[in-house]
């Protein structure tokens, strides 16, 4: 039977090029540039902030030797006579990045791990949109409750000695793990309960606790998304400006005492930015050449992640 | 057209043997007016039956008759859903397997359960077989344990030169194989089975058959599964479940017949479970 007439436009069977479309689709193919396009952008700013970077900062590495740069341990480029050490950034910058680790990851992790294995369900929905929420206050906030807030407090608690300085690392850095806690916490969990049901079925029924199935069945077969929350945390404590800028203070240091004030690679960028530099200058060339270091780092650290991964997650699929 | 007399699951199927039934004298669990909530909703309603040692029983019955339900009780599975509350008794050699004071933890360690779907951790073939023994403290020499209980399974002269393989590079009938070798591997009483050959092909379902027939001589085992042949097969005793749909339109399962497996299957007592085996609905 077949059934052409009743209004369809459908050509019978066995005329020629019956089975060719019968109207076209045009909408289809402009919704598909339309897609591409919205893709396209964010991969497109990416190559465009790489290529705009390397013209000044090529152009910095003319007046300053790399070995200068990357092993030096001043940093005074506005001053006379300039220093162009970046050591004491980056240092202030790995500083913050690990108290603010110190603080995140193991907090952030059992968040995670509380919410995929031990939470009820309802206290679930609950408690996870409360804790996006986090992730979503300005860090401006963030860096005056680090500095108004967390500073003085840890003086007032600070047992012996002179205490943290007005400007530290040890308030920003721990204010900045708060901040990325809910990043950490939400993925990791994402990724933990992904975790096919049937694994952790099979691990109770061998007798396994709680504990014993969150962290030898879910937690490595979970393994990929846990790093990569962990890389997305140190990516926004690396990339972080606001909070440093406000409570860990504008003065270069290589001490690595989180009691003293420290600037950060963004931060810096971020003062001599809002500075009035003329275009071209070798002052104006460093914000590049900075913000290029600063590139180099996260991407080192992406590809490092990954490597790692590869070695040891369990694939359950 | 074939003639419904030899329709597969019939009850004229001279090609199976029977087991001999053994006796119920010295009973591993005594199930007495067993009910299954979840939520609200009663999935399954008053089962009474009394499993015997080192025995194969096998729960049939249609789709939503509540058999995979009752077997996660018996090792209290039914634990981790958060809805699901259970009402009657069941006894684990005298001892109430609901009581205040048990351990779920310590009754799975004693009752172990293999899967629909064979769920091999995404670990190496050794590490699996090793899980059970680690998290339950085990202190001998492991690579002893791993092989004579591959051996056990009858799974040692495949996967002997690739222990260190992941589990998943194997075929499902060797990871649901390995499965058992892994459940095995903490030495339990009981090893209960939900429908573990579902998702085989026929060579590696004979395979899992012979397995479970060896085994029966050490432990009890309890399998549900859809497979009338295969309950006929394997198992000692058979429970006929099915399921009743009240005016809510809610299915309630029930136990409708439990006796040695050639009675259910040559002259059962109840007209369902006849019209069952002989493949008049379900």
């Amino acid at each position: 039977m077949s059934a052409p007439e009743k209004g369809r436009r459908r050509s019978a069977a066995g005329s020629p090029g019956f089975l060719r479309r019968s109207q076209p689709r045009h909408g289809e193919k402009v919704i598909k540039v339309l897609l591409v396009a919205a893709s396209l952008v964010s991969v497109a700013t990416t190559i465009g902030i790489v290529i705009a970077l390397i013209p000044p900062s090529m152009e910095f590495f003319r007046h300053v030797s790399f070995g200068e740069f990357i092993s030096g341990t001043e940093w005074s480029p506005l001053f006379k006579p300039p220093h162009f050490g970046v050591l004491p950034l980056v240092g202030g910058t790995l500083m913050v990045t690990l108290i603010a680790l110190l603080v995140a990851v193991p907090l952030g992790l059992g968040a995670a791990v509380y919410l995929s294995e031990y939470a009820d369900p309802r206290l679930r929905s609950v408690f996870k949109p409360v804790l996006e929420v986090l992730a979503g206050i300005p860090t401006v906030v963030y860096g005056f409750f680090a500095l108004k807030a967390i500073t003085p407090l840890l003086k007032d608690i600070w047992p012996a000695g002179d205490g943290p300085q007005v400007f530290n690392a040890l308030a920003a850095g721990f204010v900045m793990g708060v901040m990325i806690i809910p990043t950490i916490a939400s993925l990791a969990e994402d990724s933990m309960s992904a975790v096919p049901h049937g694994l952790r079925d099979g691990a109770y029924a061998l007798g396994s606790s709680r504990m014993q199935v969150s962290t030898r069945v879910v937690f490595p077969a979970a393994l990929s998304g846990i790093v990569a929350a962990i890389v997305l945390g140190i990516s926004r404590a690396v990339g972080e400006t606001m909070i440093v800028a406000i409570a860990a203070g504008g003065r270069p240091n290589l001490s690595f005492n989180p009691l003293e004030g420290m600037q950060t690679m963004t931060a810096f960028i971020a003062a001599a930015g809002i500075g009035d530099l003329p275009t071209g200058s070798i002052g104006y060339q460093t914000i590049f050449a900075v913000g290029a270091l600063l590139f180099v780092m996260t991407l080192v650290m992406n590809l490092l992640s990954i490597r790692l991964v590869r070695k040891y997650r369990e694939v359950y699929e | 057209m074939t003639s419904p007399s030899d329709a597969p699951g019939g009850t004229k199927t001279p090609q199976v043997a029977f087991r001999d039934a053994r006796t119920l004298a010295d009973p591993v669990f005594e199930v007495g007016g067993l009910s299954v909530f979840y939520g609200d909703h009663e999935a399954v309603r008053d089962v009474n039956m009394t499993i015997g040692r080192q025995q194969i029983t096998a729960m049939i019955g249609p789709s939503g008759c509540g058999k995979s339900t009752v077997i996660r009780c018996f090792n209290r599975m039914n634990d981790l859903i958060p809805t699901a509350r259970v009402a009657g008794k069941i006894s684990y050699h005298d001892e109430d397997l609901y009581g205040r004071e048990v351990d779920p933890i310590e009754v799975r360690r004693r009752i172990g359960m293999v899967f629909q779907k064979p769920n091999p951790f995404p670990k190496s073939i050794y590490d699996n077989i090793a899980y059970g023994p680690r998290v339950s403290g085990f202190k001998g020499n492991l690579d002893d344990l791993v092989e004579e209980t591959l051996t056990h399974a009858a799974l040692w002269d495949e996967v002997k030169d690739k222990l260190k393989t992941s589990a998943l590079s194997l075929s499902g009938g060797q990871q649901q194989r390995l499965c058992i070798a892994r459940t095995i591997a903490v030495e339990p009483e009981v090893i209960l089975m939900d429908e573990p050959c579902s998702a085989l092909d026929p060579i590696a379902t004979a395979k899992i058959e012979d397995l479970m027939e060896r085994l029966s001589r050490e432990f009890t085992i309890i399998v549900v599964t859809h497979n009338m042949q295969q309950a006929a097969r394997v198992s000692h005793r058979t429970a006929f479940f099915t399921a009743d749909v009240d005016d809510k339109g809610e299915r309630h399962g029930r136990l409708v017949e439990y006796d040695e497996t050639i009675r259910i299957f040559e002259h059962p007592a109840d007209q369902r479970t006849e019209d069952y085996i002989s493949g008049r609905f379900g």
